[in-house]
């Protein structure tokens, strides 16, 4: 058959067909159970989409994943066996990403591992296994960069508090790293983004909730909360910060790489005295 | 009291600030008792100053009183400054109270050589011991050797102390002697030599024995001054060669001069530091230690500076045209390493991924890889095929003209000469 002088075989034609929506209520078991549901329904080609990103379309299908914690947990012990710790990790910060093409991307990297023979987490040349090393390495970025730009304030009771709002959902990965570190005194990690919190109280971290009183800064709390000592370090620490400054290698460009605008609001030394 | 702390502390922090190690990696130490800190491995910048240097540590000296006067040293002894001294206890505290507010990850403990070696040293070794011992301190703590103090005191202070150095200052004898004729490179070879043996006797020890006390577990490092004497790229970077082989040194900085004297033997003040210098410096020593390059293939006789247009990955490659295109698809790891363009991780990536099949160009891009400046050096799946065979000063200067250098730009503590 000819048309247009373009040679056209009957394999080249193929009924329009209707890509299937997942939808799942964005905890990482919905995702996990979503995998469940494909090996179990196989739809074809799927596409994953949150509660919050879908929109219904005329001419697409969509099914609604219910969460399921057995499957979730069937999903999850696949993915052990064939992935090492290191890709476990990777998959567990992509979803922390929060980012909604990431959960598609964690979707179909699902379904890619389960069909492969074990190693194919190793392709880099696969799109869905770069999209996770990506969105893994920000943020892993993110919880290195709340690792070092935490500042803790001591308070009159002697907790040390610090309340931040980052990119993505780090709580989670920073929270053995200021147990481990922090051992002997109280801290309070708030994130005032996603209003949730990391308590260690000496001996295990506690998520709380904070119910702020109005007109509190939830940043920097007024100084009368503070212990009496925090002012002298606050400014001891900035004194610090530009005494080690050499002004004649003085390269704005690279600080502002380095320390991002957006974080200076958590930084003491940042602080205009 | 208040007003005292803050002025011991904006001398003292001015006067350390020339040494450049910062680095907090490399550390094993755990919070096992309970107590406050411990090291994290990849270390963890926690600000950066106006001038892009990161801050790990809080660093200081101890004292800036000198007996010595080194030209090249704002604490020498003719250099009229004011002068300061902490006590042992308000290190601690300021130690112990910044780590606490997650604004350090420990102490860079360095002094001006008061009275003598052994005195000095005893004064360092009392902060640490203070530190670890009785506030159960287990973050990171590098500690200067003072040269000349005495075998005990520095394999004490070793048991203490995450990381240990001391500093060549010029990359050679003569520079030394120029600047300060009462020093030698020896007395610095002399302590390095001896922890360095220390460290591989407790290394052994310990395949013996399970419960050995940890000595210097992140290693010693060394800074040399660049720009302050003549000595030429080669120069600077055989002697870093020749102290990371001979002593394991975890590292070797380059401290650029940043002119701080009016002595007409250095460059005058107002100078601006050759920082573009001491980036390139880098770039090699970075070449030596995770890129496979053997630093004769760098510099040598007949190519004794580095380029500063370009980078020394590139450099190295246009003079060897005969290695390359390089398949990437077949060649082995160490060659794909070699390839301007192309990283550690993205030659990881790399030979990864083609046993899943050949790679094609957009695979190159999103894997990492700067391909308009690889695409000169490589072949891969779908490489456009090319009749011209340029030579390398060519593809320099294709790159060139492509490149937007964070340096052409701004950089005119060298370039411009009027």
């Amino acid at each position: 058959m000819t048309i247009n002088n373009y040679n056209i075989t009957s394999a080249d034609i193929k009924p329009v067909y209707i890509i299937m929506t997942y939808i799942f209520d964005g905890s990482l078991q919905g995702l996990l159970t979503a995998v469940f549901e494909y090996f179990e329904r196989k739809p074809g080609e799927t596409m994953l989409k949150s509660t919050e990103m879908f929109q219904p379309q005329a001419f697409a299908e969509s099914f609604t994943v219910i969460t399921d914690a057995t499957k979730a947990d069937r999903v999850w012990a696949g993915l052990q066996k064939k992935l090492k710790k290191e890709w476990l990790r990777k998959f567990y910060c992509s979803y922390l990403s929060e980012v909604s093409e990431a959960y598609n991307h964690l979707f179909q990297f699902s379904i890619y591992i389960f069909k492969h023979a074990a190693g194919a987490e190793s392709n880099y040349g696969n799109e869905h296994v770069i999209a996770l090393s990506k969105y893994a390495k920000s943020v892993e970025r993110e919880k290195h960069r709340m690792e070092a730009f935490i500042r803790f304030q001591k308070t009159g009771d002697g907790i040390f508090y610090a309340g931040i709002d980052p990119d993505f959902n780090v709580l989670p990965l920073i929270s053995n790293h200021f147990k481990n570190r922090y051992a002997d005194q109280q801290w309070v990690i708030y994130d005032l983004k996603r209003k949730y919190g990391l308590h260690y109280n000496l001996t295990s971290v506690e998520e709380i909730t904070i119910s702020f009183t109005n007109g509190i800064n939830k940043q920097n709390p007024a100084s009368i909360l503070m212990d009496e000592s925090e002012a002298l370090y606050a400014t001891l620490w900035k004194d610090y910060f530009k005494s080690a400054n050499i002004v004649a290698r003085k390269n704005t460009k690279l600080h502002v790489q380095h320390v991002p605008k957006r974080y200076w609001k958590y930084l003491t030394e940042k602080e205009i005295l | 009291m208040f007003d005292r702390i803050r002025e011991k502390l904006n001398i003292l922090a001015d006067a350390a600030k020339y040494d450049v190690s910062c680095s907090s990696s490399g550390g094993t130490r755990k919070n096992d008792n309970k107590g406050l800190g411990n090291s994290h491995t990849s270390g963890i910048c926690h600000t950066y100053t106006e001038d892009g240097r990161c801050v790990s540590l809080l660093k200081i000296l101890l004292t800036n009183h000198c007996i010595y006067d080194c030209l090249f040293c704002v604490s020498r002894k003719s250099n009229d400054i004011k002068r300061a001294a902490f006590t042992v206890d308000e290190v601690v505290e300021l130690t112990m109270n910044f780590y606490r507010r997650n604004y350090i990850e420990g102490l860079f403990l360095s002094s001006g050589i008061f009275k003598n070696a052994d005195f000095t040293m005893e004064r360092l070794l009392l902060v640490v011991k203070k530190l670890r011992l009785e506030q159960n301190y287990n973050g990171y703590i590098h500690l200067k050797t003072i040269p000349g103090a005495s075998d005990e005191l520095i394999k004490e202070a070793g048991l203490y102390a995450d990381r240990m150095s001391i500093n060549l200052e010029m990359p050679t004898e003569a520079g030394l002697k120029l600047l300060a004729p009462e020093k030698s490179h020896a007395d610095v070879i002399k302590p390095l030599d001896f922890v360095q043996k220390q460290i591989t006797q407790f290394s052994a020890d310990k395949k013996l024995i399970k419960h050995i006390p940890k000595f210097v577990p992140a290693g010693q490092s060394t800074q040399m001054v660049i720009g302050a004497t003549p000595e030429s790229d080669k120069d600077i970077m055989y002697t870093a060669n020749a102290f990371y082989n001979n002593f394991s040194l975890k590292r070797v900085y380059y401290s650029g001069y940043v002119p701080i004297s009016n002595d007409t033997r250095m460059p005058i003040l107002g100078t601006q530091p050759p920082l573009l210098r001491e980036n390139r410096l880098y770039q090699t020593d970075w070449l030596m230690r995770f890129y496979g390059f053997k630093v004769q293939e760098i510099l040598n006789d007949a190519n004794p500076n580095l380029d500063i247009d370009i980078d020394p990955k590139l450099s190295w490659a246009i003079r060897n045209m005969q290695h390359f295109p390089v398949d990437i698809n077949t060649a082995d790891y160490k060659m794909i390493l070699r390839i301007p363009g192309i990283g550690v991780m993205s030659a990881k990536k790399i030979v990864q991924a083609r046993k899943f099949g050949k790679l094609r160009i957009d695979q190159l891009k999103k894997i990492g890889v700067a391909y308009n400046r690889a695409k000169h050096f490589i072949i891969c799946l779908d490489s456009p095929y090319q009749l011209k065979d340029y030579q390398g000063t060519q593809i320099k200067a294709f790159i060139l003209a492509e490149s937007k250098s964070k340096y052409l730009k701004t950089d005119n503590n060298q370039m411009i000469l009027f």
